[in-house]
């Protein structure tokens, strides 16, 4: 089953500001909300992803329950050399996804 | 000596006591001191000043289970002068905190988007950490509707 | 509600009701610019990983049907159909269920699965800007008139006919939020309120419910009757999905 989407353009000019938009497959239980028989449901939540780019931090967002499910998470960064970034989701009850993009900068 | 009109205001708050029991009487206060608490916790006090800082959200919601949000803050971001931190809150949800993220000059903007979960009509706050140290913000007054037909557990 | 009921005086079979062909409105209209965003974001929108499900589940299907894209181009938007081999109208999930059970040999997804939405999702995305058209035949047309009926009926302890709020009412609101017209031209949807992916039929329940009236079971004839009704009401209207809905 699907985990997670990056999308990204695959090459850009030296120096340009790309956007990058990733979205999760998670339903960021909260922990507020209570079943059927009034139990309550457990919180369940991504609480971090990390982007580096050829093994450098260059965004990090830590996620509280207000994000909705699916998370979604825009940023920038600029295209300083062709390489790799690698995406990396952390949450609660041990949630790791990754995932790899290739940027050729020109 | 308990006075008539005591007791009647003692007797209704204890029959009321336990319909309240889920939610305490003074919920807004409590919410507003833990906004206010959650931003202290960045700031550490320090003054925060208006400007710099474009929240983009919708003033109407249609549902708040998924609620388009952007923070811009207007920098050169290079390495001398950038924005370190975006922070985004609410005044109205259970806990106050929604998304932390940390910026730089490799971020080339500082921008973040997400989908937030406001659950009810009040302040949403955008918070920026400065490289100089400094502190800037935006706030914004959202309504929020809810759909008009719940499943009540109904699937 | 009295300030709803008082005023009313509704013919069982009313046709003067109907909304007029040229002024119906997808429900896309009554959204908020942000939420029409999330329905317009094909990368990143919140029906996403349905599709992507979707995808991976259609591969037993490929064997016979090929590429989606190609096969199932305009499928979605003529049902509910009949359907000879069952000798019933089926709507989509149920068709989907036949030919799983009787071409595959597997067993069929369970209503309102996470399978069975996704699936949905993505034989309903091949078919996205398709205009809705249901065929009306002898076999097509009884069953119709059955979906009409329930949809002008009173019914629940609201004592509310589907007809009065979205034929009559639309554009009005409703605790705060305004009423659509109701065609179901993009489902199963991406609904906010669920936190994820609903067909129709949940919808449908929802409103049930919401006039406080008995549910009527997942693919009980009554419910696909209403479907049925529904889809022709949005004859020629392009099909959405998968559809955002606050």
């Amino acid at each position: 089953m699907a985990r997670v989407v990056v999308s990204m353009q695959p090459t850009a000019k030296r120096g340009d500001v790309i956007e990058i938009r990733t979205l999760a497959a998670h339903p960021m239980e909260t922990g507020f909300r209570h079943s059927q028989t009034g139990e309550l449901l457990p919180r369940d939540i991504i609480t971090r992803l990390t982007c580096t780019y050829n093994g450098v931090e260059v965004f990090r967002a830590d996620l509280a329950q207000a994000v909705a499910a699916n998370p979604l998470v825009i940023f920038t960064t600029v295209a300083t050399e062709s390489g790799t970034l690698e995406f990396r989701w952390t949450g609660d009850n041990d949630y790791i996804a990754t995932h790899t993009a290739q940027l050729t900068v020109v | 000596m308990t006075t008539r009109r005591s007791f009647l205001i003692l007797a209704a708050g204890a029959a009321a006591a336990p319909a309240l029991a889920q939610v305490p009487a003074n919920i807004q206060a409590l919410r507003r001191a833990a906004l206010q608490e959650a931003v202290r916790k960045v700031t550490g006090g320090a003054a925060i000043r208006s400007g710099k800082v474009k929240l983009d959200i919708p003033p109407l919601i249609d549902n708040g289970n998924s609620v388009p949000v952007t923070v811009t803050v207007e920098s050169p971001m290079t390495p001398g002068d950038h924005v370190q931190a975006i922070h985004i809150f609410t005044e109205k949800n259970p806990q106050p905190n929604v998304l932390a993220a940390r910026l730089g000059p490799r971020s080339g903007r500082a921008t973040v988007s997400t989908r937030a979960r406001i659950a009810d009509t009040g302040i949403v706050m955008a918070l920026a950490q400065l490289s100089d140290g400094s502190f800037w913000s935006d706030e914004a007054n959202v309504v929020v509707t809810l759909s008009a037909c719940l499943e009540d557990g109904l699937i | 509600m009295r300030a709803l009921l008082l005023p009313l005086a509704i013919a069982a079979t009313s046709v003067a009701a109907d909304i007029p062909l040229d002024k119906r409105l997808s429900g896309y209209e009554f959204m908020s610019r942000e939420t029409r965003a999330l329905q317009d974001d094909e990368a990143t929108g919140p029906a996403v990983f349905a599709l992507l499900d979707g995808e991976a589940l259609w591969k037993p299907c490929a064997g016979c049907h090929g590429d989606a894209a190609s096969s199932m181009n305009g499928v979605a938007a003529r049902y509910p159909r009949f359907v000879v081999s069952k000798n019933a109208v089926l709507n989509l999930e149920q068709r989907i269920n036949a030919c799983r059970t009787d071409k595959l040999k597997a067993a069929a997804f369970a209503y309102e699965s996470k399978e069975l939405l996704a699936l949905t999702a993505y034989v309903g995305r091949q078919s996205r800007g398709v205009p809705i058209a249901i065929t009306l035949d002898e076999k097509t047309r009884p069953v119709l008139e059955q979906g009409r009926k329930l949809f002008f009926r009173r019914q629940g302890q609201l004592n509310l006919a589907c007809a009065q709020c979205h034929d009559e009412r639309w554009g009005k609101k409703l605790a705060g939020s305004t009423i659509p017209q109701a065609h179901p031209t993009g489902y199963p949807i991406y609904r906010l309120e669920w936190q994820g992916m609903g067909s129709l039929e949940r919808r449908l329940r929802n409103c049930l419910s919401g006039v406080r009236a008995e549910p009527y079971a997942y693919g009980s004839p009554e419910l696909v009757s209403l479907e049925l009704y529904l889809m022709w009401r949005a004859r020629g209207m392009p099909l959405e999905t998968p559809a955002v809905r606050p």
